[in-house]
């Protein structure tokens, strides 16, 4: 982790994410989360029906849950959080923009500090950016398992 | 001037019913001109104000704007008096602050606020969430502030704030957690549903009362009337209004909100808020800490 995230070595949609956030001040990183959190897909009937198929993420401040799909060798994610949690549902926002579609290996691969490359640590305070953190290490370790299964 | 204080009969009962607000109140004083009047929403997410906030009201972070960067402690008086002055509030200005979950970090804000002496800052009753059951406005528009001079004064800690030895020395005397049932006995190290933030030992300081905060709210996020406070605190707690009490959660913000029922709703005269609360005490060394179902209340 001492190591410098080469952005380069991302997958694209994430890195061009991390170029947006890092291209605009603080105030301005808050409207992209917000826009995120608004554009955070609803979840399909097969897991809004059964929400027990759905991981709790513990971490975030508020209740966020997600499941990992992996199809043709690419990852989907889904996300459920409620409306009176932006800040959560733009992480979630983030991590399904950047990396949703992406190949398996290529998720694997995401340093873990990547929530830090946002530069939103100042605009939520640091405090707040354990829940992305634990979002993307369950993404991960999912995965894994999907990969193994 | 300060603004006259809401006159509406369901506050009147509150033995300081100038410390809040009705939503029709609000609204009312919001359709005029209302120099030197000033709205904060307080909120646990801190995207949450920009999703749709009162016309006209600003945000207030409590970490970002209210907690020191480095230090754990809160902004100093020079701090204060930018975050102040940003929103146009002035030394005299009157401050009605709201949030989410039953003004839990409105609160906390108006406690800090306290801490500076600022002397006219009340709550909205019933937070964002009342506001919203009414259908009352919300806009997106961030209304821009005529920056006031704010003056610089010095925080006063001593009369609602306590620090870990301030509690040491209160041990034996009447001490209210307000923390869930769970983290109280010990079983668990943080709230339900929320991150673990890093507390080494589980339980409670000794001889403290289980009241958790929620107990005070009703289901619409308002303060409950003053008789089932009375009842819950004074009757079943063995409280009295002439204690001299402690009151703590895990970072100080959840007690804020028990802290605001005891001073502002029943004319408590010394209750001071323990900040550091679990997440300090529980990992201090050689700290006392108590296990287990809450005794059986007694007078001290």
């Amino acid at each position: 982790m001492s190591e410098e995230t080469d952005v380069s070595e991302l997958p694209a949609p994430l890195a061009e994410l991390i170029d947006e956030f890092e291209a605009v001040g603080p105030k301005d990183r808050l409207q992209l989360l917000l826009e995120l959190s608004e554009e955070l897909p609803a979840l399909p009937a097969r897991y809004a029906d059964q929400p027990d198929l759905l991981e709790q993420v513990h971490e975030c401040q508020s209740p966020l849950f997600l499941a990992v799909e992996l199809t043709d060798g690419d990852i989907h994610l889904f996300f459920d959080a409620p409306k009176e949690s932006p800040t959560t549902r733009g992480f979630a926002g983030i991590l399904h923009t950047g990396l949703d579609g992406q190949p398996a290996q290529a998720v694997l691969d995401v340093p873990d500090d990547v929530p830090f490359k946002f530069g939103l640590a100042e605009a939520v305070s640091p405090l707040r950016m354990r829940g992305m953190v634990a979002m993307l290490s369950r993404i991960k370790r999912q995965t894994r398992v999907l990969l193994s299964g | 001037m300060p603004y006259p204080t809401d006159p509406s009969s369901e506050l009147a009962e509150y033995a300081h019913p100038e410390r809040l607000v009705t939503t029709g109140w609000l609204a009312d004083q919001l359709a005029g001109d209302h120099p030197n009047l000033v709205v904060l929403e307080s909120d646990e997410d801190v995207l949450l104000y920009d999703t749709g906030h009162i016309p006209g009201s600003f945000k207030l972070d409590w970490h970002t704007d209210l907690n020191d960067p480095v230090s754990r402690d809160f902004v100093d008086g020079e701090g204060f008096a930018k975050v102040m002055s940003e929103r146009g509030i002035g030394r005299e200005t009157t401050v009605v602050i709201y949030g989410d979950k039953s003004n839990w970090w409105a609160a906390y804000a108006l406690w800090v606020m306290t801490l500076f002496g600022h002397e006219d800052v009340r709550l909205l009753n019933g937070g964002r969430a009342a506001w919203i059951a009414e259908d009352r406005p919300l806009t997106r528009d961030v209304p821009t502030a005529q920056p006031t001079d704010y003056p610089v004064v010095e925080r006063d800690d001593a009369p609602v704030r306590a620090y870990k030895d301030d509690v040491l020395e209160h041990l034996g005397k009447p001490m209210v957690d307000v923390r869930s049932p769970g983290e109280f006995t010990g079983e668990l190290l943080h709230m339900p549903d929320y991150p673990q933030e890093g507390a080494m030992r589980g339980g409670h300081i000794p001889g403290a009362r289980s009241v958790p905060w929620g107990k005070a709210a009703q289901e619409d996020g308002r303060f409950k009337a003053r008789k089932d406070l009375e009842d819950l605190y004074l009757a079943q707690q063995q409280l009295d209004a002439g204690d001299d009490v402690v009151v703590y959660c895990r970072i100080g913000e959840r007690s804020s909100h028990t802290w605001f029922v005891l001073t502002h709703l029943l004319g408590f005269g010394t209750v001071r808020n323990y900040d550091g609360s679990w997440t300090e005490w529980g990992n201090s060394v050689r700290v006392p800490v108590e296990q287990g179902e809450p005794k059986e209340p007694q007078k001290v």
